[in-house]
């Protein structure tokens, strides 16, 4: 078999495979949910409602979708240059680690001035991060795949290794925990007495601003160039590496910005569970957006509808909370194939 | 001196050995799926999927060399998913890795909460023992060292030779590696590339799911969560590192092995005690990187690495 462009595809195949390809995931959920006992209906009518059925359950999900916005936004602004940071893990860290350091009594701030402080030494620090492997892939043509994961479990130890030691909260009861985030360091609530806090408003402007540069500015422009074919961009004169460098430093803010988030409006203080693997399910939800920025928004939004669900799903039917991961590894590998079969049909030889 | 003593201990070297198996198994499962063309970041996954199911097997009655089969199979099954998708349908081979490591390791976490629901510590197999290989593991120092490890370990040196002798030796070795040099020559010589892939992929998968079986029913003998924690990625670079050479990438895998086993040793002697044990744990990784700075350089990477073949497009 081989594959052949089709050139204006119709309506039926832009949307069959798509729509195929959820079908088929929700197909797979109920088979693996029957395995465990339970019957698919009640599982996913548990699902949604765990994620969307209450007030509370959607500041829930809206609240689990903001670092997911930041994580998924830094993998979209990387996948699309083809630069694959798949360490937007160690970069959340990074950002939360320069809030804990700088908030907590560092400066003693007005809120006014202390939050921006806060929101760009995070960044810088995020940037900084990934530019160690850009440079190391311009410079030496190392690739970037291997250094940005390994850089996760490195820099995991080294934040676990300053929570046991100079970061280590005195009043923390021996638990590797740092100390609590001065009161104005906090990023405040949405709305007066709901749960939701600033970091959502936050990754919804970021993901707009990324849009905007993506769009309407020259360095979207050749970030795409350079994504598409590098070769060609070299050859049009557009600077591959300065890009890439560019693309980095954006790629790694941005998800140092979940980190921030996470730290200064939901947890108050740094632990080593801050992040349930935000950086890696980042990469799902860029992906199930097509690497747009604003899309991003809208898959956040269903992954963490998911698994906000699958907890809630899980303590009701007695159904392993693994079902969403399932769920989500089978939506992403359907939807990247449903996507190609939409522009190729399959030829037979 | 404490610390160039420990060089001088069968033990130590032992533990080297030990240690480096599963890294060899994974290294030479990936180094198969690259040479053939196909990166397979599914590795990791695929680890954690053969620690699960050789260790489950054995847990329900099998014998160990069936649960290493169980392993390998399963571990097929994820590199047949990986490699259809990124070979006939030429799909992005990072985010179908991705995909695959994220699916086996959530669908192993799955099966072991289904298959142990009660349980608060995993329970225990009689895994596989020690075996004194006749007069050899008589010779000091290098008898107890090397030839007095588990069958499971001799098994992993065989595999290199076989691998070694069939990929350089043979032509189907040869159309292997043309697979991931020059697709459109092995297409030219009326050989399906396609076909020649996806099978490199499923038994390079095959291996990966055997080093993760390592884990489980030699070195350990119980499936932990978290228990691969990074040694995929790590075989990743110990292919970079071994210029994707299978001898090169033994020797690559020991050295690792060996470094590992050192820094838990200095660890507990006087130099360990005044740095923290994060520091210690953080070395394999940093010098998987530095491994890869290194090598990139002169590394000979098949030309068509992560080049997907569509036959009759010019």
């Amino acid at each position: 078999m081989r594959l052949e462009p089709i050139d204006k595809p119709s309506l039926a195949r832009s949307l069959l495979p798509p729509i195929t390809a959820l079908g088929a995931t929700v197909a797979i959920a109920s088979f693996l949910a029957m395995l465990a006992g339970a019957n698919p209906f009640s599982v996913f009518g548990l699902i949604l409602n765990g994620a969307f059925g209450s007030k509370f359950a959607i500041l829930e999900t809206l609240n689990r979708a903001t670092p997911l916005i930041f994580t998924g936004l830094a993998v979209a602004v990387a996948f699309r240059a083809k630069f694959w940071n798949i360490g937007a893990e160690a970069q959340l860290y990074a950002g939360a680690l320069l809030t804990v350091l700088l908030g907590t009594g560092l400066l003693p701030w007005p809120s006014i001035a202390i939050l921006p402080t806060l929101a760009l030494f995070s960044i810088l620090a995020g940037a900084i991060l990934l530019l160690v492997p850009a440079l190391l892939k311009t410079r030496f043509g190392v690739d970037e795949v291997v250094t940005t994961l390994l850089f996760n479990f490195i820099f995991l130890l080294f934040v676990s290794m300053l929570l046991e030691g100079p970061l280590k909260d005195p009043m923390g009861m021996g638990w590797p925990k740092s100390a609590r985030l001065l009161p104005e360091a906090r990023l405040p609530r949405l709305v007066d007495g709901l749960r939701l806090h600033w970091g959502f408003g936050l990754a919804i402007f970021s993901a707009i601003s990324v849009w905007v540069v993506q769009s309407r500015m020259t360095l979207g422009y050749e970030m795409r160039a350079v994504g598409l074919n590098r070769q060609a961009a070299a050859f049009a004169g557009i600077p591959v590496n300065l890009v890439l460098v560019k693309t980095a430093l954006l790629s790694g803010g941005l998800a140092a910005l979940a980190g921030f988030s996470e730290v200064a409006g939901l947890k108050g203080s740094l632990t080593l569970d801050l992040s349930p693997g935000f950086g890696y399910t980042g990469i799902i939800v860029a992906m199930l957006a097509l690497l747009h920025p604003l899309g991003v928004i809208f898959a956040a939004l269903f992954v963490a509808g998911i698994f906000v669900g699958a907890d809630s799903m899980s303590r009701a039917a007695d159904v392993p909370t693994y079902l969403a991961d399932i769920m989500l590894a089978t939506a992403l590998l359907l939807m990247v194939l449903a996507i190609m079969l939409t522009r190729f049909r399959i030829v037979r030889n | 001196m404490e610390v160039l003593e420990i060089f001088f201990t069968a033990s130590f070297w032992a533990a080297v050995i030990r240690i480096s198996t599963p890294l060899i198994f994974a290294t030479l499962g990936e180094l198969i799926c690259e040479k053939a063309g196909v990166l397979n970041l599914g590795i990791e996954g695929i680890m954690v999927a053969g620690a699960f199911a050789g260790w489950m097997a054995v847990y329900s009655g099998t014998g160990l060399w069936v649960g290493i089969c169980v392993a390998m199979l399963v571990g097929m099954l994820f590199g047949f998913l990986h490699s259809l998708l990124t070979v006939p349908f030429g799909l992005s081979q990072h985010v179908v890795g991705l995909g695959i490591t994220l699916l086996a390791t959530s669908s192993t976490y799955y099966a072991y909460r289904l298959a142990l629901p009660e349980v608060t510590s995993p329970p225990k197999i009689d895994a596989f023992q020690p075996y004194d290989i006749p007069i050899l593991s008589e010779i000091p120092f290098i008898g107890p060292a090397l030839f007095s490890q588990t069958p499971f370990t001799y098994l992993a040196f065989g595999l290199v030779l076989i691998t070694s002798v069939v990929l350089y030796r043979t032509p189907l070795g040869l159309a292997v590696r043309a697979a991931g040099d020059n697709p459109a020559a092995v297409a030219a010589q009326g050989l399906s590339v396609t076909k020649i892939r996806m099978a490199a992929v499923i038994i390079g998968s095959g291996f990966m799911a055997m080093g993760g079986a390592f884990l489980t029913m030699s070195a350990f003998d119980s499936f932990f969560f978290e228990m691969v924690n990074g040694r995929g990625w790590i075989c990743i670079a110990l292919v970079v590192f071994g210029s994707w050479r299978p001898g090169k990438a033994l020797l690559g895998a020991v050295l690792f092995a060996a470094f590992d086993a050192l820094q838990i040793r200095v660890q507990q002697t006087s130099l360990g005690s005044l740095m923290p044990y994060q520091v210690f744990l953080m070395m394999p990784y940093l010098l998987s990187i530095l491994a890869l700075i290194v090598m990139s350089r002169r590394a000979e990477v098949p030309a068509a690495l992560m080049v997907p073949f569509n036959k009759g497009e010019r």
